[in-house]
């Protein structure tokens, strides 16, 4: 059966139909959001007024963000929790992506997956059962510590000193699988032929880690870092869930997303918020290129 | 609702066979037919926890009056209640027509410009003005003068403490009352007498303290003219006591509402809390319900009056013009019948903002948790005192970092002076944004 002529869509147009479902939503929740908050940004703006109620403040909103102290607090924290939680994830995942390769078979699959499923898991499940787990009295780390080495129970979630390990910790645990899962697919793509050859002319299986593993899997390691670095640095629903949304004691858990998103909606200031979230995009740009600058090979640099 | 919800839960109670539901089906489709009598306006009402159900409790009163007008209550937990009106207010999209706010948030609305001014001619609420508790008024009163809210009940600030406990040491409450200082040495004492906490939580304490002395019209950490009050005597009187009780181990290290908190009244560890009225209510209902009888009610130290919360019906200025001359009179209805604002006391346990209702022979009830005390003379004295304070718009982030630099200077032992003339500076950057 034949559609009428005026229902049926001319070739023209067809491409520009098919996408445009997904133009719509982007650019509704993505280019719309990120537009009004650089629009903010430059505002002051008391928001229960009604959106008439905006001023042009120009700078304001930056220079106030930059001369005030929580929110260098706030970035420090930020950039502690990146490195302590970032690093080991990349230290660990790197060497049991290769013993995962290398020691599972058949059982590889399963394996993986059981490293994976913090990272599908909700956030609020793990922080109510991470809340459980560190809890003063009654959890499972202070048991073990105490059973193990004999430490007195420490207050995790509460005490200035150890939220930050504590988060940390969550962060790691879970985006070591993903990152896992990430390295062992770059090891399946390199040529078997390599290692066979390398242990013909006699190198150990850490010369083989060393020089062929890692030279092969560099872009991606680039990736896997370049995306710690990103997600670290916006770092906002462990930190959030866990401290109540108010940053723990003495704001030692208080990332710059978790400050800003008070910022906005506790402190009602949108334009400070917004202000600070553009600066907090300027450091994410800045390392994200530094990363880059790092991986980048020696001939491409010179 | 609709006569389908109706017919509905007429099925429920006369447990349903398979022929009444079919016969449900039926009459849904015949509906039509009965909707004559249906409300034809519908008044929402957004409202957090016990008001909710104080304004599901006056429906049937507003229905004798107001057949056809049903009242739809959107009922949110607390915090999501505030943002949620904070958002409808910012972009004037699915406002309610009545809106139950907060007393802090009162404050914190009164100068954005989102609320109507109920002394508009068509509200007039300055007439009432002399009905009303004279600080809860004040306090819905924005910097132009406006008035953006009617209050309907109020929290005076309270000092509650175990009689047996204070027996025990020797003490009467008389012993607590004369100053802050006074109250701290009577914890010593307590401490030694029977190991228990004078309070779970210090900043319970300090906050009270801070709050204590305003003159009319100032705010806890602003003056009127956005001048940072936080590095004065007030506060760091609040902090010394504060480091005083936290040597003398007389604080429980306990944040409020915690499991742990209500676990040190429900075991004696705890001889006194400070707050509003309605504290009595909680405890009593279920932080711990064991220790009836064993609680009173006095007069806080230092003769501190202060306010503790409240609530306020606003209507917002964006809401449907059509609805407004209704919204005000549920709001009258509400603020100004002492029989809803004594049976809001009655279940909710809501102190009347309305004078008439208390001056009401029923007002005065004997409270079975406090013994048989009549405690409710003490708070409305006490309501007589008060004075309404001014909410900066900052305070919420003030009050934060008070209590940050209250932390740094207990737990890590950060000199008082540094702490809050840190705070001062923070405070200063932001207090004319």
């Amino acid at each position: 059966m034949k559609l009428p002529a005026f229902l049926r869509l001319s070739p023209k147009w067809a491409p520009y139909v098919f996408i445009s479902p997904f133009l719509v939503l982007f650019a509704v929740f993505g280019i719309f959001p990120l537009c009004f908050s650089l629009y903010l940004a430059f505002q002051s703006w008391e928001p229960t007024g009604g959106l008439k109620a905006m001023e042009f403040v120009g700078l304001a909103n930056f220079a106030f963000a930059l001369k005030d102290a929580w929110f260098w607090t706030a970035l420090k924290n930020t950039l502690w929790l990146a490195i302590a939680s970032g690093v080991p994830q990349h230290l660990v995942a790197l060497p049991l992506a290769a013993f995962i390769h290398a020691s599972f078979k058949r059982l590889r699959d399963g394996v993986i997956a059981v490293y994976f499923l913090p990272y599908i898991t909700s956030t609020v499940a793990i922080a109510i059962m991470f809340n459980a787990l560190f809890s003063k009295d009654y959890g499972l780390v202070n048991a073990a510590l105490a059973q193990l080495f004999g430490m007195s129970h420490v207050d995790w979630l509460h005490d200035v000193g150890h939220i930050k390990p504590a988060i940390a910790f969550i962060v790691f645990w879970r985006y070591v699988g993903f990152n896992t899962v990430l390295y062992l697919a770059a090891m399946q793509t390199i040529p078997g032929e390599l290692y066979e050859a390398a242990t013909l002319d006699g190198a150990s299986r850490w010369r083989q880690f060393f020089h062929i593993t890692l030279p092969s899997i560099k872009p991606m390691i680039f990736f896997g870092v370049t995306l710690s670095v990103i997600g670290g640095l916006q770092l906002f629903e462990e930190p959030f869930i866990l401290t109540g949304g108010k940053g723990g004691p003495q704001q030692s858990a208080m990332t710059s997303a978790v400050y800003l998103f008070r910022e906005a909606f506790d402190f009602n200031d949108f334009g400070g918020a917004s202000a600070m979230s553009w600066l907090l995009f300027v450091v994410v740009a800045l390392l994200t290129w530094l990363t880059n600058l790092a991986f980048r090979t020696r001939k491409e640099a010179a | 609702m609709t006569s389908s919800d109706d017919f509905m839960r007429g099925v429920r109670t006369f447990a349903p066979s398979r022929r009444t539901v079919l016969g449900a089906g039926l009459a849904a489709a015949l509906a039509p037919a009965v909707r004559a009598k249906e409300p034809r306006i519908t008044l929402t009402v957004a409202a957090f926890p016990l008001v909710d159900q104080i304004v599901k409790d006056a429906i049937p009163q507003w229905q004798q009056r107001h057949p056809d007008v049903a009242i739809n209550i959107v009922m949110r937990q607390y915090d999501d209640h505030h943002t949620a009106m904070t958002t409808a207010l910012s972009t004037a999209v699915y406002l309610p027509d009545v809106m139950a706010l907060e007393a802090s948030y009162v404050g914190k609305f009164s100068d954005g410009g989102g609320l109507s001014d109920l002394l508009q001619p068509r509200y007039d609420i300055a007439r009432y003005k002399d009905r009303f508790v004279a600080y809860a008024y004040d306090q819905a009163v924005n910097k132009k003068g406006q008035v953006v809210a009617a209050p309907t009940d109020i929290g005076p600030g309270t000092m509650l403490y175990r009689k047996d406990l204070l027996d025990r040491a020797g003490l009467v409450a008389a012993d607590l009352q004369p100053s802050w200082d006074a109250y701290v040495d009577a914890g010593i004492k307590i401490k030694k007498a029977t190991g228990a906490n004078l309070i779970g939580n210090v900043r319970t304490f300090k906050d009270l303290m801070i709050r204590g002395g305003l003159k009319q019209g100032q705010g806890i950490y602003f003056d009127s003219d956005s001048n940072v009050l936080v590095d004065t005597p007030r506060f760091h009187r609040a902090f010394e006591l504060s480091v005083r009780m936290r040597r003398n181990d007389l604080e429980g290290h306990l944040e409020t509402w915690s499991n742990e908190w209500a676990e040190g009244f429900r075991r004696n560890m705890t001889a006194t809390e400070l707050g509003g009225s309605w504290m009595v209510g909680q405890l009593a209902n279920w932080v711990a319900p064991g220790t009836k009888g064993l609680w009173r009610a006095a007069q806080l130290p230092e003769s501190t009056w202060v306010s503790y919360g409240g609530t306020y019906y606003a209507i917002p200025r964006d809401s449907d013009p059509g609805k407004k001359a209704l919204a005000w009179e549920l709001i009258e209805m509400m603020t100004l019948d002492p029989q809803r604002q004594l049976a809001a006391l009655k279940t909710q346990d809501a102190f009347p903002a309305l004078l008439s209702a208390q001056a009401d022979p029923s007002f005065d009830q004997p409270s079975e948790f406090l013994g048989g005390q009549h405690a409710r003379l003490l708070w409305r004295e006490a309501a007589r005192h008060i004075t309404a304070t001014a909410v900066h718009k900052q305070a919420k982030f003030a009050e934060d970092a008070v209590n940050v630099a209250l932390d740094s200077v207990l737990d890590d032992g950060v000199p008082i002076p540094k702490a809050l003339s840190d705070v001062a500076r923070l405070l200063e950057l932001r207090a004319r944004r």
